[in-house]
């Protein structure tokens, strides 16, 4: 009784493995495209460009429910130079909008923060549209930890 | 009323760069959960937020300041923080607007030294 | 509600607080030498929930700019001055200030009460308050209410040391809670020690196994999504070794917060706290 237990439970375990080595690469490119897509939706016709905009998230965060982020924006932030909205997108929530901020040219400092909640370990994207049309990108990769003792 | 905790500085000189912080008691219920009983939870989302500022002296020519548009994966009581240059004493103006008609005002004076 | 002063309150600070507390106790201390370091190194052990936490988190407890806990302060500090029940008096018109009148009385419970004959903590005595002074009905277990008078009421003890009462009518309560901490429950066969003594400092999923000091209740816990009292914490650990909790309120459940009430007597009270 026990060792067919364990040999049915070894074998249902390896089935799950396996399928998840071969289903892995091509489920995480799916990924990918999701915030890429993303982007270049709030990108509009610009391209969009790593750099420039900075999402500071702790790589490894205590709950899920509240975790802090701050986007940095490398600008002026003057009525001829400056940061027009920041967007921030994740990979695996529910809906992949977390939250789009409109900033005046008298700003002063493009600096957003603000928390937000995170289903599981993932990629988040913040998007920054500066008043020249071009757009930049910066992303991170978040671990959410299980918390213990949740509530019944 | 929803309870709000606003940090802004009382004082400021002309040109500065000031921060503020706003927070608003709202359990921004996503829509994707259960009760303890199987149940959906309606979501209760706040939507929207906007600070504007209103100069002392021409309190109509107001400026938009900041604002947000505010998702499930905004984290409940939703905090926000946000710059902005103080070129005269007068008023910030900030608001909250979600689902199930959630509406609040609240308004922070700074004063120009 | 505005702030005009982000991190107002020096016992924010935290480490740096803590420490030169100590300091200050170190050198109050007659007769320094080997008793002295031996009640600091005694107390150095012991660690608030605050020091398990990663810094993203505690950096939410360390501004009250940035406290969601604050929002559940700003009730209680509104109800404090509203006239309640059948008396219409508020808080204030018999306590007056609380800033003033009830500094360091959060630090003292579960406390014994004469009226009851057994020992109560704040949220019973708050609602003695509200039955006995103000004629108004009672707030039930977890009122959101009843947490923000509770929270408002700790932060007038933030940066003081718990103190629990010298009254030997509460060591039947603080013996009963420690045999409760040290007795195994559930099916899953734990007690309170065997995780948070045993195996304190060391991962449960994905968060540190804290000591269990009572250090900043009511919390804002990032789990609930909301402030909690003690209790709900409680019942939390109970539900999760697969034991039935003892019923809120229960003689039981204060005999658990005033054992470690005593446990965590002279640590700094930090309420109202951010816990993950």
């Amino acid at each position: 009784m026990t060792m067919n237990a364990t040999r049915r439970q070894f074998l249902a375990a390896s089935t799950a493995i396996t399928a998840g080595v071969l289903v892995r690469p091509a489920t995480l490119l799916a990924q990918d495209d999701v915030l890429a897509a993303l982007v270049k939706s709030y990108a509009g016709s610009a391209t969009p460009r790593e750099g420039r905009v900075k999402l500071n998230v702790a790589p490894l965060v205590d709950n899920g429910n509240s975790v802090p982020i701050e986007v940095l924006v490398d600008s002026p932030m003057t009525p001829a130079n400056h940061v027009v909205g920041i967007a921030v997108f994740n990979e695996k929530n529910p809906q992949h909008d977390v939250a789009l901020f409109v900033l005046g040219p008298n700003g002063g400092r493009a600096r957003v923060a603000t928390r937000i909640r995170l289903a599981t370990t993932q990629k988040l994207v913040a998007v920054a549209k500066m008043n020249d049309g071009s757009c930049w990108t910066h992303t991170v990769e978040v671990i959410v930890t299980l918390a213990a003792c949740i509530e019944d | 009323m929803a309870r709000t905790v606003i940090t802004i500085p009382a004082t400021a000189k002309r040109g500065e760069i000031i921060e503020i912080r706003v927070l608003i008691q709202h359990p921004m219920e996503t829509g994707y959960r259960r009760s303890s009983e199987g149940a959906m939870l309606a979501r209760d989302l706040i939507r929207r937020f906007v600070c504007r500022f209103e100069p002392n002296t021409t309190p109509s020519s107001h400026e938009n300041v900041f604002s947000a548009t505010l998702y499930a994966a905004v984290a409940a009581n939703p905090y926000l923080s946000f710059h902005t240059v103080v070129n005269s004493s007068g008023v910030f103006v900030m608001q909250w607007d979600g689902d199930n008609g959630f509406a609040q005002t609240e308004r922070a004076a700074i004063t120009v030294r | 509600m505005v702030l005009r002063r982000p991190n107002a309150r020096p016992s924010q600070c935290g480490e740096m607080m803590r420490l030169s507390l100590w300091l200050v106790v170190l050198l109050l201390m007659p007769g320094a030498g080997v008793s002295t370091s031996a009640i600091a190194a005694d107390a150095d052990s012991r660690k608030s929930g605050f020091d398990f936490m990663r810094p993203a988190t505690q950096a939410l407890q360390k501004d009250d700019s940035q406290n969601p806990a604050m929002l559940w302060v700003k009730d209680g500090e509104a109800h404090w001055a509203s006239s309640q029940g059948q008396s219409k008096k508020s808080c204030a018109d018999c306590h007056g200030d609380a800033v003033k009148s009830m500094r360091g009385v959060a630090a003292r419970y579960p406390a014994f009460s004469n009226a009851m004959k057994r020992p109560i903590n704040l949220a019973q005595q708050i609602n003695l308050c509200r039955t006995n002074q103000q004629q108004a009905p009672a707030l039930p277990v977890e009122d959101q209410t009843l947490l923000g008078i509770e929270a408002y009421l700790a932060l007038q003890s933030r940066g003081m040391p718990i103190a629990p009462p010298i009254d030997t009518k509460l060591n039947a309560a603080r013996t009963r809670g420690e045999a409760l901490f040290k007795q195994r429950i559930g099916q899953i066969d734990l007690s309170c020690k065997d995780c948070h003594i045993d195996q304190a400092g060391k991962s449960l999923a994905g968060n540190v196994i804290p000591q269990a000091h009572p250090t900043g209740y009511p919390i804002y816990r990032l789990e609930w999504q909301g402030v909690g009292s003690l209790q709900r914490r409680l019942r939390n650990c109970m539900t999760g070794v697969r034991a039935e909790p003892y019923a809120p309120g229960s003689e039981e459940m204060v005999a658990l917060e005033a054992y470690l009430a005593g446990r965590a007597k002279g640590m700094l009270i930090e309420s109202p706290a951010v816990r993950p």
